[in-house]
């Protein structure tokens, strides 16, 4: 269920340096989310399209992924035109369609779908394990990363579990229902979730100061410094910091 | 309950970034080398739970159980919210970079919130325990859906309607929520009491 169809590839994004990676979306993503004029944002749009490509990812699989998020906005644009104060475009009795509401809803599509893309094309295309080593050659604090990476490492065994929990629960003949029953059963198996996460936990703990854990995770990965990496940061940063001040001064 | 990226405002964003890290911080403080692979666990079994779909009449919804998050972890529910709330992006991509910090502090704020407001009378009887679980689960809902009607109202006044109609779709989330965690920790502290008594021994 849970996978990670991006992170293996041989494109130069998926090369390249975590750390690198991670700064340059953050920053892409950044500029992009306080952009408020049409004629920039189709810019960064631009950009991420030209990363989504360059990173050479599945169109089926990157379609899929997309899909809760032109869900999400398909019930913006259903419901901001209706709301929203302003010059009115058309109506029909009391229902009005107005033209601060559509602007809105289409600049919110544009943004959220360049910052999807960014994220998907930098961020995706890495392991979480590579996040951790990018995060923490970052300098992020080293508890945080150990719990991005425990947590990761974890995911899949709970959920294992979840799925064991429910398969006895279907064999005893629960079927999902809108009463109290479902609803207390369903609560009882998160209960055992979380109590096996919890005895889990203390059985790994055990486990890694047997094997000699001090706080500390070493990393395998090894990424040689490579003059490309930080050409593609610093113009990525470039650009984002370009165009948000070239939209502060013009606009 | 997420907010997509493409939003909010630049100060919002900000503000919810900024306030994340604060909440954080203090978590990660608070957790030692003891207690950060319990911490991490628990994280998992909370990204888990979200993958758990009860049914409302014809329609499904997936349970949040950021109150349970909270009972058990106090102020450590930053960081394991925050945690889980990645791998969320990076797996299904809910949510995403710049409102990360947002949706942090939409669902951990509350859960923090219900630590310190219920968890002293938890235990006290078993009826006792199922209200204040309850209430625990429908507050942590009521005040991450407040939130996140306040970041959209303070992005744009116009947005007034849309945070009213977010309040009130997640009205029927709330009290499933507060159902299933009434029930989830009777359950907890029949079958595992340290898991709650623990956390309780360091509050007092």
């Amino acid at each position: 269920m849970i996978e990670e169809p991006f992170a293996q590839g041989t494109s130069f994004i998926h090369n390249m340096e975590p750390r690198i990676k991670i700064l340059a979306a953050f920053a892409l993503s950044l500029a992009a989310s306080l952009c408020s004029h049409f004629s920039i944002i189709r810019v960064y749009l631009l950009i991420s399209v030209i990363l989504v490509t360059a990173a050479r990812l599945n169109f089926g699989a990157l379609a899929k992924r997309l899909k809760p998020l032109f869900l999400f906005l398909s019930m913006i644009w259903f419901i901001l035109p209706l709301t929203f104060e302003g010059r009115v475009l058309y109506h029909y009795g009391r229902i009005r369609i107005t033209e601060p509401g559509i602007l809105l809803s289409a600049m919110i599509t544009f943004k959220s779908i360049t910052i999807v893309l960014v994220f998907t094309a930098l961020v995706a295309t890495m392991t979480v394990a590579s996040l951790g080593n990018g995060l923490h050659r970052l300098h992020l604090p080293d508890k945080l990363v150990f719990l991005l990476l425990m947590c990761y490492r974890y995911i899949a065994v709970i959920e294992e579990e979840y799925n064991r929990l429910l398969r006895a629960a279907k064999f005893r003949g629960f079927i999902p229902r809108t009463d109290l029953h479902s609803y207390k059963t369903f609560a009882c198996l998160a209960g055992m979730l979380f109590v096996r996460a919890s005895l889990r936990a203390q059985r790994v703990h055990k486990a890694m100061l047997c094997r000699g854990f001090n706080g500390k995770f070493h990393t395998l990965d090894v990424f040689l410094p490579n003059r490309f990496n930080s050409i593609f940061l610093r113009a990525i940063v470039c650009m984002s910091l370009g165009l948000f001040i070239y939209e502060q001064i013009w606009f | 309950m997420h907010i997509s990226e493409g939003v909010l405002s630049g100060p919002v964003l900000i503000a919810g970034a900024a306030l994340a890290v604060a909440g954080t911080a203090i978590g990660l403080k608070k957790i030692d080398y003891d207690h950060i692979v319990h911490v991490a666990i628990l994280a998992s079994a909370f990204f888990v739970a979200a993958l758990i779909h009860v049914n409302i009449g014809p329609s499904s919804a997936h349970l949040i159980l950021n109150g349970i998050v909270g009972l058990l972890l106090g102020f450590s529910a930053f960081p394991a919210i925050l945690t889980a709330l990645l791998l969320q992006s990076i797996f299904f991509q809910y949510g995403g970079l710049t409102a990360l910090g947002v949706n942090t502090v939409v669902m951990a704020a509350p859960a923090v919130a219900v630590h310190y407001l219920f968890l002293p009378f938890i235990g006290r009887s078993p009826r006792m325990t199922f209200i204040m679980g309850f209430l625990s689960g429908m507050a942590a809902i009521l005040f991450s859906s407040l939130l996140l009607g306040l970041a959209l109202w303070f992005t744009d006044e116009n947005f007034f309607k849309t945070s009213l109609a977010v309040i009130l779709a997640n009205l029927p989330v709330m009290v499933i929520e507060g159902i299933v965690t009434g029930f989830c920790v009777s359950f907890l502290l029949k079958v595992y009491p340290e898991i709650i008594s623990k956390k309780k021994a360091n509050h007092d």
